[in-house]
């Protein structure tokens, strides 16, 4: 089965427990400088997104990786970075739409989220469900639950 | 590792910023944040020194768990003598800061002497600079943030500063950071605002790593979490309503102190409550909460995030108070509402929202507010000396003087003296409801016995955060005492001041504390720092902690006669409530306490005690 983050940002209280779990996660050490999710906080509408890749089927950055540093993981789905084939030429940071390859000047090579093999230290550290690891299949429908919730039935369930 | 063992020391009137070594020794004896900074400074400042004069200093301090995964690891504190008070100030606060302070690679930062012109500290991991501030003075604690993030085109550096009551020396000034969050009590804003220091823009990216034993560590912090997540209190109550939750509970218990004290139940409590900040407003169809928020690492998130109501008088025409902010905390709705008798919820958020734009208490400058009043009602000050109708319950006055207070206009300069100053000034110290000038937090003593030993014992003046007996008295944690019987306070006073010096050290937040005992807080310690963290060890440093605290301010010249309540609370009983007919038995606490603490007659540690604690 395949699985996919799934984020719900309006449940994100902006703790960043996530951030420090994906940098012990990767990099062994508490950093959220170092994450490959990350927090938004947008202060005057008193809201807080978790943004990090979705490891698109069709992905942008694997297809401009001009030294094919990045590869498909077959258990996961996820889009890995392979640190010693890559160049630091930052092309998939250009070519993702959503800015979720990030360039490390520390190393000179980029990162993004690996799904971390397949347990993602993110959706277990997250303290309100923020971020869970759920069936790729199942993405949106329970948003679509939800809605259907709303769905007014009342005239035939009364009839 | 839990310390970085670097300690950042400015020179603010020579321009020089050097790193020295952090003292281990001392780290094995006070663990951090609020016990180890106090320690340096009680070994580098005369406890005679003037607050505001330069040879006073200003210690931002973070604790060992602070910057990791521990729930609410993310606190700092300030440490110095207090404006307000004369007396040892420590005030602690969340955000984001203090985990960017460590991240940058310190423990801690020494302010010391006077700068000749405004500046402010910029910190880019080892790399600090003091830069020009001069542009940022007169500016409010969010234009300092917007400015110093423009500047540095940076949006992800974290700053803390004093905004306009700093610089004007409102005596409870404090230090805001993140835009809502705030080194709050005592006027250790309006210490940095003497010291010409604006602000502090801290980048860290360096992180947290090499701690004593970080899978121990990390599954002592999720045992911790897991406590706080299945605890009513931690795991829902605040999480759900906020700090907040308290203000109908309290005001049922007779323990509001209402129009300065004069009452103990206010009759509109419940429109300034959680439920009411939850309710769809008329005007607008909207509720005023929006959410709640977190602080770094908490998995607790008791913040509040609201939006004011835009046809609120207060705010017409004013789109820069529209969006979402912090706010209402219990303690602000309290201060800024029942002590004053204003029922009008939008009018707190209101001054709420320029205590923290312009970094003033909101605690003591509501119970200000509130003595004011009272000297009103009573004929003492005139229309003429306020410049308004200042009676009880007018929402009109209190947003009017929460700006003029920030601005340091008119009548706004009395009230920026804090109450017992301006009672002083008018005749009737009396009126005053304080503690060795600080005043008091949302808890009337004659109805919650114990907090009134915990007020007059306090070392940094009157405060429910060195000893929240609350919990027992009313909540029942970690066991029920009688809210209305002084017998047993003494010890259970002696047991929360100890536990919460701890707490207050690790970098931790005091609200765990709800859930969690020094049992749950120990194998994380113990896991994240060299040393031998055992129970035995953190209680010892937490009673080393206050008696230290203690033996500053008595050489600094506080004695027995210091550790007093005011009038009113001794003799006014309680009108109304549960705790109808009682005054607070402070006066028979007092020796218990002493004697429990083992402190002669006279408040003085005995030698015995001081060789026990290896002071
Ligand atoms: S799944 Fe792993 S790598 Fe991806 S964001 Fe979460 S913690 Fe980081
Ligand atoms: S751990 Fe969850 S709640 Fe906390 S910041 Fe990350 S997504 Fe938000
Ligand atoms: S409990 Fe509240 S104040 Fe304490 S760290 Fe969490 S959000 Fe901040």
């Amino acid at each position: 089965m395949q699985k996919s983050l799934h984020i719900d940002a309006n449940k994100c209280t902006g703790c960043l427990q996530c951030e420090m779990a994906c940098s012990y996660e990767n990099y062994g050490v508490f950093n959220p400088a170092k994450s490959r999710i990350k927090i938004f906080n947008f202060e005057h509408e008193g809201r807080k997104v978790p943004y990090t890749c979705t490891q698109c089927a069709e992905a942008w950055c694997l297809n401009a990786c001009p030294v094919d540093a990045i590869r498909v993981d077959v258990a996961t789905g996820a889009k890995v970075v392979n640190e010693s084939t890559c160049v630091g030429c930052k092309v998939c940071t250009i070519a993702c739409p959503f800015g979720t390859v990030n360039y490390v000047a520390d190393t000179g090579k980029v990162q993004k989220c690996d799904l971390c093999g397949g347990d993602p230290a993110c959706a277990t550290a997250c303290p309100t469900g923020a971020i869970t690891y759920v069936d790729a299949d199942w993405t949106g429908l329970d948003k679509m639950r939800a809605w259907a919730g709303k769905t007014d039935n009342a005239t035939r369930a009364s009839a | 590792m839990a310390w970085t063992r670097k300690v950042l020391r400015v020179d603010l009137t020579n321009g020089t910023c050097k790193p020295e070594p952090l003292n281990m020794e001392w780290a094995q004896q006070y663990l951090g944040q609020r016990g180890l900074a106090t320690k340096y400074f009680v070994a580098e400042v005369d406890p005679k020194v003037d607050p505001l004069s330069p040879a006073n200093k200003l210690i931002m301090t973070t604790g060992p768990l602070t910057g990791t995964p521990a729930s609410t690891g993310g606190r700092y504190s300030v440490v110095t003598k207090g404006a307000l008070t004369g007396a040892i100030a420590c005030s602690n606060s969340g955000g984001y800061f203090g985990a960017e302070l460590k991240f940058a690679g310190w423990d801690m930062i020494i302010f010391e002497g006077k700068s000749p012109k405004p500046v402010y500290l910029s910190i880019e991991n080892d790399k600090a600079e003091l830069k020009d501030a001069s542009h940022l003075w007169g500016k409010t604690t969010w234009q300092t943030e917007e400015g110093i993030k423009k500047a540095h085109q940076d949006p992800q550096v974290r700053i803390c500063s004093i905004g306009r009551a700093g610089e004007n020396g409102v005596m409870y000034a404090c230090i805001v950071n993140d835009l809502h969050r705030a080194a709050g009590r005592s006027g250790v804003g309006t210490v940095m605002g003497s010291k010409n220091l604006k602000a502090v823009a801290v980048r860290g990216t360096l992180g947290v790593s090499g701690l004593k034993d970080a899978k121990a560590f990390i599954a002592a912090a999720a045992a911790g979490k897991k406590v706080l997540a299945e605890n009513a209190v931690t795991g829902q109550g605040l999480p759900t309503y906020g700090t907040q939750v308290l203000m109908n509970v309290i005001n049922e218990m007779g323990a509001l102190p209402t129009r300065n004290h004069r009452d103990v139940q206010f009759e509109e409590a419940r429109k300034i409550s959680a439920e009411a900040m939850a309710e769809k407003r008329p005007t607008d169809g909207k509720s005023h909460l929006v959410t709640n928020a977190a602080c770094f690492g908490c998995t607790i998130a008791c913040g509040r995030i609201s939006k004011i109501d835009e046809t609120h008088f207060s705010v017409v025409n004013k789109p820069e108070y529209w969006g979402a902010s912090g706010g209402l905390e219990y303690e602000a709705a309290w201060a800024l509402g029942a002590a004053n008798g204003v029922g009008d919820l939008e009018a707190l958020q209101y001054a709420n929202l320029i205590c923290n734009e312009d970094g003033f208490d909101p605690i003591s400058f509501g119970a200000t507010v509130g003595a004011a009043m009272e000297l009103y009602e009573l004929g003492i000050l005139k229309k003429e000396d306020i410049g308004m109708d200042a009676p009880f319950g007018s929402a009109k006055a209190l947003c009017e003087l929460a700006q003029m207070t920030a601005k340091g206009e008119g009548f706004g300069k009395i009230l920026g003296l804090g109450s017992a100053r301006m009672c002083e000034k008018y005749g009737k110290p009396e009126l005053s409801m304080s503690v060795k000038k600080q005043e008091f937090p949302a808890y009337d003593s004659r109805g919650i016995q114990g907090m009134g030993l915990t007020y007059a014992t306090s070392n940094r003046g009157a405060c429910h955060l060195r000893s929240y007996t609350v919990a027992s008295e009313v909540l029942g944690i970690p066991v029920k005492t009688d809210p209305l019987v002084t017998e047993g306070k003494a010890e259970l006073v002696k047991a929360f001041q100890d536990a919460t010096a701890v707490f207050d050290s690790a970098g931790l937040c005091i609200f765990t504390s709800f859930a969690w005992s020094l049992a749950d807080i120990q194998p994380q310690i113990d896991a994240a720092c060299e040393g031998g963290w055992t129970m035995e060890k953190l209680g010892e440093v937490g009673e080393r902690i206050y008696n230290m605290e203690r033996l500053f301010n008595n050489a600094a010249g506080f004695t027995a006669k210091d550790d007093d309540l005011p009038p009113r609370l001794k003799t006014e009983p309680a009108k109304t409530g549960p705790a109808k007919g009682l005054v607070n038995g402070i006066d028979k606490m007092r020796p218990e306490y002493y004697q429990v603490r083992g402190w002669d007659a006279n408040g003085v540690p005995t030698k015995d005690t001081l060789g026990r604690l290896k002071l």
